[in-house]
């Protein structure tokens, strides 16, 4: 046990206290969507039974969200973390795709493979637009140009839904890939050791 | 292998369901600790919000085409239950830090200088209308009856048991009034007649209809929905 740590201690905490904000403000914000729907459905399961109560779950696990989404990219910035996420070469992208969905993608221990990358960078791109399009439905008079920015209150909410909507299908195939190799998940836990 | 999946999975879903379990915040009289962390955590946001509010900061104005036609009713009531007011012997009663407490007939109202609004109206549910309100700036009112706006809060009592209140900056906001008039006619029951708040910087449901009482107070007045959970500021 004297390899470098594969996941730092502060990615593994931020990374457990995102996944509860990211339940809470989903779960929430399915209820809070139910009330006024965009589309022709309902989620059935949510978090908050009432409006109310949802609301108050949305606007408490906004701050976890925000908090901790700040601390992660100021420590990968500062720890140099962010270059694990870059450079994203599509000559690269395409073999890793391919070895993907044939279910032949190697996995090596604290390297991101080039879907890897895509996914982390995309996800993250998708919680600022959530986070900014949230705060533009929040506060369209005071954050004026935050609802400009995204063409109104109308369609600052479709595009709140679609950036949750790209979340939960990161969620599903991230959840997929530690299905399929799920020897990842302990060093998610306990840091874990390259050899 | 597949075992150690499905505790995965098992534990994914104690996840969602232990911390969350029971925290139905409907219960304001017997608040468990998820309503006690939620109840603070809403406070913190109402001190967010009012640091937030800028005074000089205007609601967006749409041009008449954008009206929403036909206008739509919402209440905790269905629309046929709507209050109906006898504007003969209506009167605006006033209480609390303000000196001339002299009840206001609806006629005296009238005469004061009005104000016309275009603008939208988001429900706390998130859809939103557009519609044209006139009456009185509620900040010429407070100044012409010698309220105290040095006090936090300005409240209201409605003929239909509704009561709401709002904190003092935005009741001194130019675009906060005092209606009498929805779309070029006098209000109609569902919509608050004889008198009802329009405050385009604050959510649907701090808008009171048919208003019978305005204080103006230190004490927090709380509100019809902001005492069952809803965040009291609900600033736009």
């Amino acid at each position: 046990m004297s390899g470098r740590v594969i996941h730092p201690w502060p990615l593994r905490l931020t990374h457990w206290l995102n996944v509860i904000a990211m339940v809470i403000m989903i779960g929430s914000g399915w209820q809070i969507y139910n009330a006024s729907p965009l589309f022709d459905f309902t989620f059935p399961f949510t978090i908050g039974q009432w409006l109310g109560a949802a609301i108050a779950w949305h606007l408490a696990a906004m701050w976890l969200l925000v908090l901790n989404g700040l601390i992660y990219v100021v420590w990968s910035l500062a720890s140099g973390h962010y270059k694990k996420l870059f450079p994203i070469r599509p000559r690269a992208l395409l073999r890793d795709l391919r070895a993907a969905l044939s279910f032949d993608l190697k996995h090596e221990r604290g390297v991101y493979n080039a879907v890897q990358k895509l996914l982390y960078v995309g996800v993250l791109f998708a919680a600022l637009v959530a986070v900014l399009s949230g705060l533009a439905i929040w506060k369209p008079v005071q954050l004026w140009f935050l609802s400009d920015l995204f063409g109104g209150y109308v369609v600052s909410r479709f595009v709140h839904f679609f950036a949750m909507t790209g979340i939960c299908l990161f969620i599903l195939i991230h959840l997929l890939l530690v299905a399929l190799v799920p020897k990842v998940l302990p060093p998610m836990i306990t840091g874990g050791r390259l050899p | 292998m597949i075992k150690r999946r499905s505790m995965l999975l098992r534990a994914m879903a104690l996840g969602v369901s232990v911390p969350l379990g029971g925290c139905n915040y409907e219960d304001p009289e017997h608040p468990d600790l998820a309503d006690k962390f939620l109840h603070a955590m809403s406070a913190w946001n109402d001190r967010v919000q009012a640091a937030l509010f800028d005074p000089h900061t205007l609601a967006p104005t749409f041009k008449p085409d954008q009206i929403t036609r036909p206008p739509r009713f919402n209440a905790f009531y269905s629309i046929d239950q709507a209050p109906v007011v006898d504007e003969a012997t209506y009167r605006l009663e006033l209480g609390g830090q303000i000196q001339d407490k002299t009840p206001w007939k609806l006629t005296q109202l009238r005469v004061l200088p009005q104000e016309s609004q275009i603008t939208r109206f988001v429900c706390v549910e998130g859809w939103r209308v557009i519609g044209q309100w006139s009456g009185v700036p509620l900040r010429d009112f407070l100044r012409r009856v010698g309220a105290d706006t040095r006090c936090k809060y300005v409240s209201f009592k409605c003929a239909d048991g509704y009561y709401s209140s709002i904190d003092m900056p935005s009741a001194l906001h130019p675009q906060t009034i005092l209606a009498l008039d929805f779309l070029g006619q006098p209000l109609t029951p569902p919509f608050g007649a004889p008198v009802r708040l329009r405050i385009p910087t604050k959510l649907g449901f701090k808008n009171p209809k048919s208003i019978v009482q305005l204080a103006v107070t230190n004490i927090y007045p709380g509100g019809y929905w902001a005492d069952q959970g809803y965040n009291w500021f609900s600033g736009s």
